[in-house]
């Protein structure tokens, strides 16, 4: 084997790459302000706080107590920011995408409301605009609806006027009924509940606190994450992300460059020499891992040291998933320019195979979101298991041995590019 | 020539190359003795490279035999062949963004050559050609005369017995290749054997001691400089009369 020509070859590729401004430029800058941005993005949406809040619309037609209040009641979430409109404003509005959803009570919502409550009869219907692209915010609004709805309306059967007045009513409807068991019970539960209003109204409940039904729980949110007490870091996924999707890149350019060196006389002169097609090979696999370890290695530093992205997990397991990452992506390179034909066509062809498996492997965005049969299909794409290995070792703060199934996965499909490589790649002519 | 190394640095039999139904080249025989500067003339497509592409060993041939310094090439013995060969390809072969040294040094390096030996070996080549006062500087601010130079030198630095030139003169000013005619001249005062194309009839009567003239991937003559210029008054008209006054580019066709 002739290492002084394999040592040659590696030398001249790390050369060019140096002369190359734009290669160095594309490959870590770009991935770098890319992930800055995704991961200020998906880091907003994580907290409550800052997140940017669901713009709604609501319609009033009814005007009652109760409409009144529920309104009250959204208007002050930190999620929503309501507008109160009319009907033809609203859906105006929503059509243009400047409110996400708009909620209309109709006419008598308050009292049928209240009847509803203890019947399951007769009930009102809220009417609801959505914005079709934003259906994450039209949960969002019936979620809060039916938890400040439940609250208000009860409310105002336990204290207010309109609830007395409805529950006097439908106790008397009941009453020229013929009793059952069940219609007992539910009178003597409406009789209760008329008991507590008339308390409420002669201001002799003795208690500052107006009964009603609400969600008998409160959530409590805890992102499980490297160690209790650290944030999640959403930075750690954004450069896991486009550090393999932008060292890809530079893969697919370096096979389109062994592609065009193979038409002009340099080929000629590197073929004259006394080496063979294995050590050209293999020279040309070390120099593209090494760029490749080079860029993920400045992506990270400056993950670490801007972004403060942390190794949460193993760090050789994440210098071994890394290290296997880079190696697939030099055969990959150098399958590319044995498979590939013209070099424009090679570059789109694989430029779009390469995007897609990236957004498949979730670098994108996560693939949790995705449908069951695309998370699945995302198994089969190395994308997704160096995405998943590096997350492994940052932020979720995994030990080395969740490192292994990735890195083994890598490196069998860098074997896979290996082979294929070697099996077109036309040394004698 | 006075020479203590005498036979046949190169022998060639029955040599032949196809693409597809195409015969580029088509069984011809020839040697070339050690120290001596041959010229391989013909018409475009005639099938000099591709004789000198199996010679350097880039292409295999169809059927024939190449002997180098006695030794036959394929197998084990085409390392030694590569090593004793210096190609300088017809088309330019070289890093235009990386600086003539690092060029040279690449080459040197794929013929083995590291350490201070290659440095040494890159900077007598670059001498040789007059490029040592500009080893630093990209090739692409180089003249179309000065890569021409450097691509000869990149064939240099192993030091190889016997060198193919394919076109080495090809587009450049009369200057630049009166300077690419007195590094030819040096190297083979230095003992090399050379075997090289051009088109330039007046370059083969100044520096080569027979000449084979080729068409059609066959030769047609095969005689000393000498011979031909008496035969037929000057070796443009012996070159003509042998290959006929046609166009060669609109006969390319399947034969
Ligand atoms: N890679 C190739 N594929 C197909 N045909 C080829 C290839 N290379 C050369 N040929 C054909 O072989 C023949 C000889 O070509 P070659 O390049 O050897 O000629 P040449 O004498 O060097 O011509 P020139 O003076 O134009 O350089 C031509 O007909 C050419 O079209
Ligand atoms: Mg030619």
């Amino acid at each position: 084997m002739n290492i002084t020509a394999i040592r040659a070859l590696i030398r001249n590729d790390l050369r060019l790459y140096r002369s190359d401004r734009r290669a160095v430029i594309v490959g870590i800058l770009m991935p770098i302000l890319i992930a800055a941005f995704f991961g200020y993005l998906f880091g907003q949406n994580s907290s409550d706080e800052e997140a940017g809040k669901v713009p709604i619309a609501v319609v009033d037609e009814d005007g009652s107590a109760i409409t009144r209040a529920i309104i009250t009641q959204i208007a002050g979430d930190s999620m929503l920011q309501v507008t109160p409109l009319a009907r033809e404003a609203a859906r105006e509005q929503v059509r243009k995408g400047t409110q996400q959803a708009a909620a209309i009570f109709p006419k008598g919502f308050g009292e049928q409301s209240v009847a509803a409550l203890f019947t399951g009869r007769d009930k009102p219907h809220v009417e609801l605009f959505v914005d079709p692209s934003q259906a994450m915010s039209s949960r969002l609004v019936q979620g809060m609806l039916a938890q400040y709805a439940m609250q208000e309306i009860s409310k105002e059967a336990f204290n207010g006027a309109m609830g007395r007045q409805n529950l006097q009513q439908m106790l008397a409807e009941l009453s020229t009924q013929p009793v059952t068991g069940q219609r007992r019970e539910l009178m003597e539960l409406m009789q209760s509940a008329l008991r507590l209003n008339d308390l409420q109204a002669q201001g002799t409940a003795g208690d500052a606190t107006r009964p009603a039904l609400s969600i008998p729980y409160e959530v409590a949110t805890t992102s499980v994450t490297a160690s209790t007490g650290t944030p999640y870091n959403s930075f750690a996924h954004s450069f896991a992300g486009m550090s393999v999707q932008f060292i890809l890149f530079a893969g697919i350019d370096a096979g389109i460059m062994l592609l065009l060196l193979r038409q002009r006389g340099l080929w000629q002169r590197i073929r004259a020499a006394p080496l063979g097609k294995g050590e050209f090979v293999l020279a040309r696999m070390i120099s593209t891992a090494l760029i490749s370890a080079f860029q993920i290695t400045i992506i990270y530093l400056a993950a670490m040291l801007i972004f403060k992205v942390r190794i949460e997990g193993s760090l050789p397991g994440f210098v071994l998933v890394a290290g296997a990452f880079c190696l697939l992506n030099a055969a990959f390179g150098l399958m590319l320019a044995t498979v590939g034909g013209s070099a424009p066509a090679t570059r789109g062809i694989a430029t779009m195979v390469m995007l897609l498996l990236v957004m498949m492997g979730g670098a994108w965005v996560p693939s949790f979101i995705f449908p069951q049969w695309l998370q699945g299909a995302a198994q089969f794409t190395p994308t997704h298991w160096a995405v998943n290995g590096l997350d492994a070792m940052t932020w979720r703060g995994l030990p080395f041995s969740e490192a292994l199934l990735p890195a083994a996965v890598l490196s069998g499909t860098t074997l896979l590019c290996l082979a294929i490589a070697i099996w077109r790649f036309r040394w004698e002519e | 020539m006075a020479s203590v190394t005498t036979g046949n640095m190169l022998e060639v039999m029955n040599l032949t190359r196809r693409y597809g139904a195409r015969v580029a080249v088509d069984c011809i025989s020839f040697n070339v003795q050690r120290g001596e500067c041959v010229g391989l003339l013909g018409p475009n497509g005639a099938g000099k490279t591709s004789t000198l592409a199996m010679l350097s060993g880039i292409a295999a041939a169809d059927s024939g035999q190449i002997l180098v310094s006695g030794v036959e090439a394929g197998g084990a013995g085409m390392l030694a062949l590569k090593r004793s060969v210096g190609l300088v390809p017809q088309d330019l072969a070289l890093f235009d963004e990386l600086s003539a040294r690092f060029n040279l040094e690449l080459f040197g390096g794929l013929q083995g050559l590291s350490g201070p030996v290659l440095e040494e070996r890159v900077l007598s080549s670059l001498t040789l050609v007059g490029l040592a006062e500009r080893a630093g500087d990209l090739v692409k601010t180089f003249s179309g005369g000065m890569k021409r130079r450097l691509n000869i030198a990149g064939a240099l630095l192993h030091d190889p017995e016997l060198m193919l030139l394919d076109e080495p003169t090809v587009g450049v000013d009369p200057q630049s290749r009166n300077a690419i005619f007195d590094n030819l001249e040096v190297l083979k005062r230095g003992g090399k054997t050379l075997l090289y194309t051009t088109h330039y009839m007046g370059e083969a009567e100044r520096l080569c001691d027979r000449v084979l003239i080729m068409d059609h991937g066959r030769i047609l003559a095969d005689a000393p400089v000498q011979r031909l210029k008496a035969d037929h008054g000057n070796l443009e008209q012996a070159f003509l009369h042998l290959t006929g006054r046609d166009l060669r580019d609109a006969e390319e066709g399947v034969k």
